[in-house]
């Protein structure tokens, strides 16, 4: 088996798994075809994530980095909750198999969208966060999608090919 | 927790006795069948016997089956060796879009030397349309590659029609039998092929072994060129041991056939059955033409991986996808192109079972199972709670 102790123990017992009913901020990330998606809910008191939680479709991998991701934020003022990053998350977290690392690693994405969406509310601007249909996305090809930017990737390799973020898949 | 190994399309263990005749051959013989000596002609012997339980088991004679490295060889040997020999005669070849990575890849190594390759449509249970195939053959068809019994999904294609098909054409019939040669009967007559690919390790024999039936004055270029072995289709001093088990493991396997199947199947039944008391579960592959060892079903709302990784912790192994397309994080070949959504193809298991498995190992897979469907469901941003 490829995955860590670490991830397998993660997804065994994960933190913060399941809803929050009338979050501030939700973001969602990824879609099914590529085999992953994730979505954060965050509730707010006072500039600080009070509580936080996660709803993820993927391998042991996504799982466990919406575990640790969450983890990381909760309790973190909006500001340096902020400052948590994939890469960080990956490090955090340890060996991911590399050819995961690229597809699963979208935590900190779903946490920016759920602080941006936090953010966005708050300034009494429109929802930013789309319904995903599930009916709408298997209409795509096949294909895997790059979890920054949601476009195809034509390439496998250390970066993605539509806008040249690194993917870690060294 | 005794662990509990469903996952016999990957590789089925050793039997016994298969066991003790490579442990017996290990330890007393060694030898090359070729030498021109005693020691030389008790290997020879011994080949010999193995060679004749493997022709016994698809109803073929001794001298057409060449012992190979295992499935993969076989199948790269089949299509390339035919290319190969065919020379001039023609560029096209036809398959089907469900076939194993080994076939796809060969085919696409002959597709960049200039070889036309058309590939055939599937059903909803992945069947291949005879009549389809026949509409496909050009003047240009030398050679037909469609699988016996797929290794996804289990669905058995109709060969021996489409056997009929090519004989009448003149063209050359190769089917990549491994999955189930061992496991279901298999007749090269009756199936009318011409090359037919097989694996020890799918019949409780070893890894590394395999065969190629090859019909008698078929063309074929050997892809190993050296010694004369294997009738001069495949030099290179054989690989002994392993062909002393899987000589074993035919003789069983012929033995044991339909015993071994209406077990197989008693526990795929109750698997099923279990199965369909969860909602929102698709069941893959042909309801009857399907080999007895091996279901494939998606779990909707969650990934396969994640379930194979809690199943793990729980000591029941299974697969989501073909061991030889591990790593692969797009979803399968063989269930897109049977129809199946992106979505529930990613949330894909594999439960193959073997001899060995009890109703026992079956009942408690299935808790196991159970808690991680419910567990990963909780979990899922795509599930809603009904």
């Amino acid at each position: 088996m490829k995955y860590s102790d670490k991830v397998k123990e993660l997804l065994e017992n994960p933190h913060n798994a399941g809803k929050i009913e009338n979050p501030d901020g939700v973001g969602q990330v990824g879609n099914p075809v590529c085999g992953d998606m994730m979505t954060i809910m965050i509730k707010v008191r006072d500039d600080r994530i009070e509580d936080i939680r996660f709803e993820t479709f993927g391998c042991g991998a996504a799982i466990a980095v919406s575990s640790v991701v969450t983890d990381m934020a909760k309790g973190k003022t909006i500001d340096d909750a902020m400052k948590i990053s994939n890469k960080v998350v990956a490090e955090e977290l340890g060996d991911l198999p590399t050819n995961e690392l690229h597809c699963s690693n979208l935590g900190a994405d779903a946490l920016q969208e759920a602080i941006r969406d936090y953010l966005d509310r708050k300034e009494g601007k429109v929802r930013r966060r789309k319904d995903m249909k599930v009916e709408l996305i298997s209409s795509h090809e096949g294909t895997c999608f790059c979890p920054y930017c949601n476009q195809e990737l034509l390439v496998k390799g250390s970066s993605c090919s539509n806008c040249g973020k690194p993917t870690l898949d060294k | 927790m005794q662990p509990i190994y469903l996952d016999h399309i990957s590789a089925t263990p050793l039997h016994p006795e298969v066991r003790n005749a490579m442990v017996e051959y290990i330890q007393n013989k060694f030898g090359n069948p070729i030498s021109q000596h005693r020691i030389g002609d008790e290997a020879m012997e011994t080949l010999e016997g193995a060679r004749k339980e493997v022709a016994g088991l698809i109803h073929a004679q001794p001298e057409e089956v060449i012992f190979t490295s295992g499935g993969t060889e076989s199948i790269n040997h089949a299509i390339k060796g035919v290319a190969l020999a065919m020379g001039a005669k023609g560029r096209h070849i036809i398959t089907s879009n469900i076939e194993h990575q080994s076939v796809l890849r060969s085919l696409r190594m002959l597709m960049k030397l200039g070889y036309r390759v058309t590939s055939l449509p599937v059903d909803k249970y992945g069947l291949v349309d005879p009549a389809g195939l026949e509409k496909a053959i050009t003047d240009d068809t030398i050679l037909v590659t469609i699988m016996h019994a797929n290794n996804e999904i289990g669905t058995i294609e109709p060969i021996a029609e489409i056997g009929k098909i090519t004989r009448e054409r003149g063209i050359l019939f190769h089917t990549d039998a491994v999955a189930s040669i061992g496991v279901v009967p298999f007749n090269v007559e009756e199936m009318g092929v011409d090359l037919a690919s097989m694996a020890a390790n799918q019949f409780y024999g070893p890894s590394g072994v395999g065969a190629l039936y090859v019909r008698p004055k078929t063309r074929i270029a050997p892809l190993l060129d050296g010694g004369i072995q294997e009738y001069n289709l495949r030099a290179g001093s054989q690989n002994m041991v392993g062909i002393v088990g899987m000589g074993k493991a035919a003789e069983l396997a012929k033995k044991e056939m339909f015993q071994r199947m209406a077990y197989l199947l008693g526990l795929k039944s109750a698997f099923v059955e279990q199965l369909l008391t969860i909602d929102e579960i698709v069941i893959n592959g042909h309801p009857e033409l399907s080999i007895p060892n091996l279901i494939s079903f998606s779990v909707k709302y969650i990934e396969g991986e994640s379930m194979l990784l809690m199943l793990d912790e729980e000591g029941v192994y299974a697969s989501t996808r073909s061991a030889c397309a591990t790593g692969s994080l797009r979803a399968s070949h063989v269930l897109i192109a049977a129809g199946c959504d992106y979505t529930a193809a990613q949330g894909t298991l594999i439960v193959s079972f073997g001899i060995t498995n009890t109703m026992e190992e079956v009942e408690k897979a299935f808790q196991a199972l159970k808690k991680s469907v419910t567990f990963l469901r909780s979990m899922s941003p795509l599930y809603q709670k009904k």
